[in-house]
């Protein structure tokens, strides 16, 4: 492992996947322009906790701000690169959500922003990342496309 | 009108995703970490040379993966408890030529090589500390 890690409290990304699977549920739920909205906003959310790192993200501030002074402390610490990894892939999956719902192709917006909310679903409940598992398979792809041209 | 029925394709997708994401996550959680026997094929690689005397646990490790840690330290446990044990962590976002070879699909992969450098059980996903020392145990 690399010595300049961020190490982080590993219950704030899973309080902010909870935060997520409700969000993306009632912008599914609500459809239409609410929907879309909703899903903009969750949108910015990810955009901002791939971007600037999990420090900035609104529900990781929300985390440190209301719920972690009423918790014990973390029993161990963790990398900050997969659950911010993570959040780069809900971002592109938000993305594709809205242009579906922007060009009038709802399946679209419903499968993207259903698939989002499996992935927040099983880190919310399983602590599972799945986005962090398409790093190394993309990095596989990439390689075997190098490879063979 | 429009609302209504977006709406409702809105709740099939919700129920679609939490079906799918329990079911998966059952299944993940059911078997990950599980040994499975694997035909003992000579594994050459960065351990040569750095085997344990007994057995070696390879733990294919990537830096987007946060159970790597935590497997981490139950195979090093492990190693530094007992005799002849070795535990080493290859970086496999750094050696793609060895997930090829080894087929890594997800991070943590551990394979577990004998004595004589054959690869002899392979364990998919994070292993407790239990199906770690199963695997051990199965190597005879």
């Amino acid at each position: 492992m690399a010595s300049n890690t961020t190490l982080i409290d590993p219950r704030g990304p899973r309080f902010g996947a909870a935060v997520t699977s409700v969000v993306l549920a009632a912008a599914l739920l609500l459809g239409g322009t609410p929907g879309l909205i909703l899903l903009a906003l969750q949108a910015a959310v990810f955009a901002l906790g791939a971007g600037l790192g999990l420090a900035a993200q609104p529900y990781g501030r929300l985390y440190r701000a209301f719920v972690r002074p009423r918790l014990a402390p973390p029993a161990e610490l963790e990398d900050e690169r997969p659950p911010r990894f993570a959040q780069g892939v809900g971002l592109a999956f938000a993305l594709v959500g809205l242009a579906g719902g922007l060009v009038g192709v709802p399946a679209v917006f419903l499968v993207a922003t259903g698939f989002a909310l499996v992935a927040a679903l099983l880190n919310a409940v399983f602590a599972f990342c799945l986005g962090c598992e398409l790093y190394l398979l993309g990095r596989r792809l990439r390689h075997s496309a190098g490879a063979g041209a | 009108m429009s609302s209504l029925l977006g709406s409702s394709a809105g709740l099939a997708s919700v129920v679609g995703a939490i079906v799918i994401a329990l079911g998966f996550g059952l299944y993940r959680r059911a078997t990950d970490g599980r040994a499975r026997r694997v035909q003992g094929e000579l594994a050459a690689g960065p351990w040569a040379g750095r085997l344990g005397e007994r057995a070696t646990f390879v733990q294919f490790s990537s830096p987007i993966c946060a159970p790597c840690r935590s497997t981490e330290r139950v195979l090093s446990g492990i190693a530094d408890e007992t005799p002849g044990v070795a535990h080493l962590d290859v970086d496999v976002s750094e050696r793609l030529d060895l997930a090829d070879e080894f087929d890594i699909r997800r991070t943590p992969t551990v394979l577990v090589l004998d004595a004589a450098g054959l690869v002899r059980q392979r364990l998919v996903g994070p292993p407790t500390r239990a199906q770690a020392l199963t695997a051990l145990a199965a190597l005879g």
